[in-house]
């Protein structure tokens, strides 16, 4: 486990040390900071609508984060050859997985915390209220999302040839589950046999990235979600994590590291 | 010629070239702007297309409205065609198909759906308690992208004026709407409910309505589909109005042409014979009155 650490430590570290992060937070507080001063008819409690924006700047910075941050790992360590002198340590191949894995995870984890303190700083300041138990729950969901998403690009790493588009196909995948997955079983049921089928069985199959967005929970001041069903959630993603992480460590384990 | 003197006649040579293009561009620019029926950017960049982001800011009022609650494209039930939905009193008939129409969540398919639906907002409420301000930005982006779009003033007027207490917003808005749509009587007749509930300026609410009548009238006879709804809220605000200030004559015309057009005149006829009667009885009250002789 000290090994799975030490490898996420450098992986951490790197993220403080590259511009990816800075330049995306101070993007997104700037167009937030200027949304907010926008006047609608000389009412200063107008609030849903900065929170809306703030909320999407959040994720998408978020999703380029840990889509970039993960699909360059592996591919970094191969094409600098440092993954010989790693795996002469020794350690194993399902250990650089796991590590690699841990620090993207754990990186992505620190951005949110930092875009969701400022998120809190902005809604609270306009609304005057500061519901500390719901941006828990929705920087939870996030994370837990976001970690089904660092292993699919690095499952994705191993397969295809490129960073670049190992983070397009990924990019494109998660957006396309986010807008689309909850909407599958609809669109299957109006298809023809056997389209409605495949459709059915892919909706099955992916997944299901959307449960996580509750931006609307807070964008809307709703109640909490149950925090049972939290849990049941943070389950399914574990099980996605994990399953991408094995078929990840199946593929890079008799993948030969050389160019 | 020396170096400097080059550099200057060559300054010079490019402040005039500048000064020529501005003086060709600055008629063209003015053209673009009239074309795009404002001065803003917007509109040059966006053209046309602008109308179908002005929909979707609407939509997207509609959706603060509701708190988040709202059919997705691929949802059965069609989304709210019109936005009297954001105007209907409780308890009202609209406010009752309205409910029929966003019951959309038909029962969960699969365990998928089911689970999902704890992460989705799955109840049909509206903003209430001063949270309508929520979705002034939204209507002010429509109003800021299509001009031509009257639901946009008049639904932004009824909740400033009705609910967040900002009745002179409410009047500049709608004075911007009527700016940009002159012959909208629509715009008038709610800024003659304006004059009339805010303001209790009953004269200055008849004039106003009594203009939105004439728009009318100019312009709704020859089209397709008139606004005969429309048409009957005027006359029953000019009517009672007049009622009112005891020109009951006057009120029973108001009635008596709205309930030509309506679709339920029964009301509206036992209205003006309540009326009639009223105006009877005053005149016998009157040739009763000795005469001072």
């Amino acid at each position: 486990m000290n090994t799975v650490f030490a490898l996420a430590t450098v992986v951490v570290k790197e993220l403080y040390r590259r511009k990816d992060f800075y330049v995306l937070f101070i993007l997104t507080a700037l167009v937030t900071v200027l949304m907010g001063s926008v006047s609608f008819f000389h009412d200063a409690k107008i609030a849903r609508y900065l929170k809306e924006i703030c909320l999407l700047l959040v994720w998408v910075s978020a999703l380029v984060i840990a889509i970039g941050a993960s699909a360059r790992q592996i591919p970094s360590e191969r094409e600098n050859r440092t993954i010989f002198p790693l795996l002469a340590k020794p350690v194993t191949r399902w250990q650089v997985v796991l590590g690699k894995f841990t620090g993207c995870w754990l990186a992505c984890g620190l951005a949110l915390l930092m875009f969701y303190v400022f998120f809190g700083v902005i809604s609270g300041s306009r609304t005057g209220h500061w519901p500390l138990a719901q941006y828990l729950q929705v920087l939870w969901l996030h994370w837990v999302m976001l970690g089904v998403v660092v292993a699919m690009v690095l499952c994705g790493s191993v397969i295809f040839a490129a960073p670049s588009s190992n983070a397009t196909i990924c990019f494109i995948v998660v957006t396309g589950i986010l807008l689309l997955g909850r909407h599958l079983n609809q669109v299957a049921l109006r298809e023809p046999e056997p389209l409605s089928s495949v459709l059915y069985a892919i909706y099955f199959l992916i997944p299901h990235l959307e449960w996580y967005d509750v931006r609307d929970f807070v964008i809307f001041d709703h109640a909490l979600i149950g925090w049972g069903s939290c849990a049941l959630a943070t389950l399914y993603a574990a099980a996605y994590t994990g399953l991408l992480l094995f078929a990840a460590w199946l593929v890079f384990r008799r993948k030969p590291l050389n160019l | 010629m020396s170096r400097t003197t080059t550099q200057v006649l060559v300054l010079v040579l490019l402040l005039s070239g500048t000064f020529g293009l501005a003086t060709l561009l600055q008629p063209r620019a003015e053209a673009w702007n009239r074309r795009g029926d404002s001065g803003s950017v917007i509109n040059v960049l966006l053209g046309d297309s602008r109308r179908l982001f002005a929909n979707q800011a609407f939509t997207e009022a509609d959706v603060y409205f509701h708190s988040g609650y709202y059919p997705s494209i691929f949802d059965q039930t069609e989304a709210p065609t019109n936005s009297h939905h954001m105007t209907a009193q409780e308890g009202s008939a609209e406010e009752e198909a309205h409910e029929k129409q966003m019951n959309f969540l038909s029962k969960p398919r699969d365990w998928v759906e089911r689970f999902g639906r704890h992460f989705e907002i799955t109840q049909h409420t509206h903003l209430e308690s001063g949270n309508e301000r929520e979705i002034l930005p939204w209507l002010e982006l429509s109003a800021e992208l299509d001009p031509q779009r009257i639901d946009t003033y008049t639904v932004a007027s009824f909740w400033l004026r009705n609910r967040l207490g900002k009745v002179a917003e409410a009047e500049a808005f709608l004075r911007e709407g009527m700016r940009n749509n002159p012959k909208s009587y629509e715009i008038l007749f709610e800024l003659g409910r304006l004059y009339n509930e805010n303001y209790q300026d009953h004269n200055r609410a008849r004039h106003v309505w009594e203009l939105a009548l004439r728009r009318w009238q100019e312009s709704e006879p020859q089209a397709k589909n008139p606004d005969l709804i429309g048409q009957e809220a005027i006359l029953i605000q000019l009517a009672r109005l007049e009622e009112k200030g005891g020109n009951l004559g006057q009120a029973i015309t108001y009635l008596e042409m709205a309930a030509r057009t309506s679709p339920s005149p029964a009301v509206l006829r036992q209205q003006i014979a309540e009326l009639k009667l009223k105006l009877a009885g005053s005149v016998t009250n009157l040739s009763k009155v000795p005469s001072a002789d």
